[in-house]
């Protein structure tokens, strides 16, 4: 913790502070989308270093989070079948699904491997061309560039026993369905700066003019994301509504081509179920039909399982920013990242388990009434 | 798994017909697959993501953010849990 003391002592923390302090009149909500902002906020405590006008929502933007039960579900089928090599992401393995998780279909016997490129996966294909190895391709658009590698690669190399379980999510269809409901509270964006790395800036300019929103690309360490809540500020004091760029170094308008060329080829744009929070129009890739010989969906015929999410589990409204995570009556009670009923509690990037790993165990509305 | 890290390229090869390299990640070394950045050099800064790198850093830029990896232990963070690193 002694980088943190440095940090929050640190000449540039205290100028962007005292340059948000200084510009801030009222109160403002602003939305991080992304999980790793999330965390990275929590963590280094910016939500108790900013003025109590700037109000933080937590957003959508953690992928283990709002990939759907069904989904989940259906890599639990696939992975629990003889023969099947299961390869995920280490963050997958403890999210619940219907009725157990990856990690129980692993001590169960499964083969469920933790892999941390998708190119992994495909290398254990060809080195056991004699089983079935399954690719569980979650993720926004940082992530799907990889996936889409992977995929692609085992296409050109014909490996035939290697498929994808695709259930891919895209940012800005999300923020506007944020923006479009009636109980929103978000004044401001702050874009996920390596989604915007990947797809560049220019699906945003749309967005912040229809809805009059400031969006903000922001980075994820603690510089830039007050760089990032400052911009924010100064946007909503002035009453403008820009799409501004504050991680440059990482973002260009365009965004990365050749990634952009394969996504275009390898996904086709689908409605998506997320999460706790439910479908949201043209928010999703889903393998395009020249890639349907490589779907795990199709392969394992698993497209006919459904589940229904549990109701004691309020992530929903937690990622749309409509409850804090500590506002929901389970919270380090039924629901801990031990004994998890949403995702959000469950991966690093989840709201739930910041709020909870983070020590803000107490609703920030009771903090004010105790300091009283 | 939604974390990109800064880190310096050390090699670059073809593999399979695709640009692959070694990164540096604050003395961690990994394969990363350069496939998206087909104008890479030896000695450039990237940021990668689940083994891939998604876009480039200039060099200024890149230190800081890895300074600040180092210190925050998120590189330990990132590919510890893994165990399967080499140092350099």
């Amino acid at each position: 913790m002694k980088y943190q003391e440095e940090f929050r002592n640190s000449g540039a923390v205290q100028r962007l502070l005292a340059e948000i302090r200084e510009t801030v009149t009222r109160p403002w909500s602003l939305m991080e989308v992304c999980g790793g902002q999330t965390h990275s906020i929590l963590r280094n405590g910016l939500d108790q270093l900013l003025p109590k006008e700037i109000r933080l929502i937590h957003g959508p933007g953690c992928p283990v989070c709002v990939t759907p039960l069904v989904a989940i579900d259906r890599a639990l089928a696939i992975a629990a079948r003889p023969g099947v090599i299961f390869c995920s992401f280490g963050d997958m393995l403890r999210v619940p699904g219907s009725d157990k998780d990856l990690f129980r279909i692993k001590s169960e016997g499964g083969d469920v491997r933790i892999v941390y490129s998708p190119l992994d996966a495909v290398k254990i294909a060809r080195e056991n061309p004699g089983r079935e190895v399954v690719f569980f391709a979650i993720g926004f658009e940082t992530t799907a560039p990889a996936n889409a590698m992977a995929i692609e690669v085992a296409r050109q190399q014909s490996i035939r026993n290697f498929s994808a379980l695709v259930s891919h999510v895209l940012v800005p269809p999300a923020i506007e369905a944020i923006l479009s409901s009636p109980a929103t509270r978000v004044n401001a964006f702050l874009a996920a700066g390596h989604v915007c790395s990947v797809m560049g800036t220019w699906e945003y300019p749309p967005l912040a003019e229809k809805y009059h929103v400031p969006i903000v690309v922001t980075g994820f360490e603690p510089y830039d994301l007050l760089a990032g809540i400052l911009a924010c500020v100064r946007q909503l004091e002035r009453g403008e509504a820009r799409v501004e760029n504050a991680y440059e170094r990482a973002v260009s308008e365009q965004g990365n081509l050749p990634a952009q060329a394969l996504l275009s080829r390898v996904f086709t744009t689908i409605d998506r179920a997320w999460r706790g929070i439910g479908v949201i129009p043209r928010s999703g890739w889903a393998l395009s039909d020249a890639y349907r010989d490589f779907d795990a969906e199709h392969r394992f015929s698993v497209g006919g399982i459904v589940a229904n999410e549990s109701p004691l589990c309020h992530s929903g409204e937690v990622l749309q920013g409509l409850l804090k995570p500590n506002q929901c009556p389970a919270f380090g009670k039924q629901c801990t990242p031990r004994t998890p009923l949403g995702a959000t509690m469950v991966s690093n990037e989840g709201a739930c388990s910041a709020y909870y790993n983070y020590g803000r165990l107490i609703a920030a509305e009771e903090l004010l009434c105790s300091a009283k | 798994m939604c974390l990109a890290v800064p880190g310096q390229v050390k090699e670059i090869y073809g593999e399979n017909g695709m640009q692959m390299g070694r990164v540096n990640f604050g003395g961690i070394v990994k394969e990363v697959c350069l496939a998206y950045l087909p104008e890479i050099a030896v000695g450039e800064y990237v940021v990668v993501h689940v083994g891939f790198a998604i876009n480039k850093l200039d060099e200024a830029a890149a230190m800081k953010s890895i300074r600040t990896f180092k210190d925050l232990g998120l590189f330990e963070e990132e590919f510890g849990e893994l165990g399967a690193f080499e140092s350099s």
